[in-house]
């Protein structure tokens, strides 16, 4: 992981947040991050989203709100958290301490053809988590800070944003299950409920 | 009862509150409405509901999307409006089959004020439809609760979308002038 242009290979940065997950719940947004997810290795503690784009965030808060005891991580992109920005609002207000946000940020839309998303010249997500009250926000640029982060979603007092700087190439494409009934069933089996 | 045989009947949004709280509602997202001001207001004070206030009505499909995978049941609350927003939203409703229950209160339709309302306001039903949630529509405050109850039963037993209608002729028309 030399990231001598200061961007972390996305592939590199989802096994370091997913290492020792332990039993971690993790959700993921439309596409690349749940591609990221799938490769380093399918489980049933993971929700993909294929589709809703925007959603991520706010499906982790339903989650972490009915499970007030687990850990829940929502890993998505710069264009998927674009289209939901409102949702940092809402996370704001509630704060939820068994949340965090992490945002894999290339600064495109990697799934379309890699054109710019806002991030890329004008927009700062961090400012814009911070600004809606989420105050312990980390800018992550090296696998250094990605494991410090990693450490700090076990056990964090309050709802946590991480923007993850990574580079814009486009590694293959590993697909975890898409059928949402099954995905949907199946993690809530693997937490114990019916 | 110790009330008289005599006394006003019940206010229907506090019957809607009975039917959320004895479905065991955990989670309630809402936009604000004039129309569901006091509901908002029997939710936010209930220490076993976590109300949550959203920017735009779709996050509210997206959080009772992730309450149900955590096995919290939700309503979520919004005016006619905002139905609009939600439609894409609704594919990861109807791809997971998560069970969802929208109460909606309508503008754009009995003794409107505001024609900005309408456009949406006509198109409420068809738009839920098109997005194959169940409809169901409530003209007279006795029937209220009980629909709202039918509503919260097909949705949790079934895996099903559906969205309660609250009629403008119900709530009243909002005035405008004093």
């Amino acid at each position: 992981m030399i990231s001598s242009d200061r961007r972390l290979d996305r592939r590199a940065a989802i096994r370091a947040l997913l290492e020792e997950r332990g039993d971690l719940l993790l959700v993921t947004g439309l596409g690349s991050t749940s591609w990221d997810a799938a490769s380093v290795g399918d489980d049933p503690h993971n929700f993909y989203l294929w589709g809703a784009m925007g959603a991520a965030a706010m499906v982790g808060l339903g989650l972490t709100l009915a499970q007030p005891d687990r850990r829940v991580l929502v890993v998505t992109g710069d264009g998927e958290m674009l289209m939901g920005l409102g949702a940092l609002a809402t996370i704001g207000v509630q704060r939820p301490p068994n949340l965090a946000i992490a945002v894999f940020d290339n600064g495109h839309y990697g799934e379309t053809g890699m054109q710019a998303s806002h991030t890329d010249s004008a927009v700062e997500l961090i400012g814009i988590a911070r600004a809606c009250g989420i105050k312990e926000t980390f800018d992550i640029s090296d696998e250094l800070g990605l494991r410090d982060f990693a450490g700090r979603v076990k056990k964090a007092a309050t709802t946590l944003f991480a923007r993850v700087a990574i580079r814009t190439d486009e590694p293959p494409r590993i697909l975890p299950p898409r059928d949402g009934v099954y995905l949907k069933n199946r993690f809530r089996q693997a937490i114990g409920l019916p | 009862m110790s009330e008289p045989a005599a006394a006003e009947t019940p206010d229907w949004r506090d019957e809607i509150f009975a039917a959320l709280k004895a479905a065991e509602i955990r989670q309630v997202g809402y936009v604000p409405d004039a129309g569901h001001a006091r509901l908002i207001e029997l939710c936010r004070d209930d220490r076993d509901i976590r109300a949550v206030p959203l920017t735009s009505e779709e996050e509210g499909v997206a959080l009772a999307a992730g309450a149900w995978l955590g096995g919290e049941r939700t309503a979520l609350l919004m005016q006619s409006s905002g139905v609009g927003n939600c439609v894409n939203m609704l594919s990861l409703t109807k791809n997971c089959r998560f069970p969802l229950v929208m109460l909606v209160t309508m503008r754009g339709e009995w003794a409107e004020f505001n024609p900005w309302q309408v456009p949406m306001g006509t198109k409420t039903q068809a738009a839920l439809e098109l997005m194959e949630v169940l409809v169901y529509r409530v003209e007279r405050a006795e029937d209220a609760a009980e629909t709202v109850a039918a509503a919260l039963d097909i949705a949790y037993n079934g895996d099903l979308a559906t969205a309660v209608l609250l009629s403008q002729r119900l709530i009243g028309a909002k005035r405008w002038v004093k």
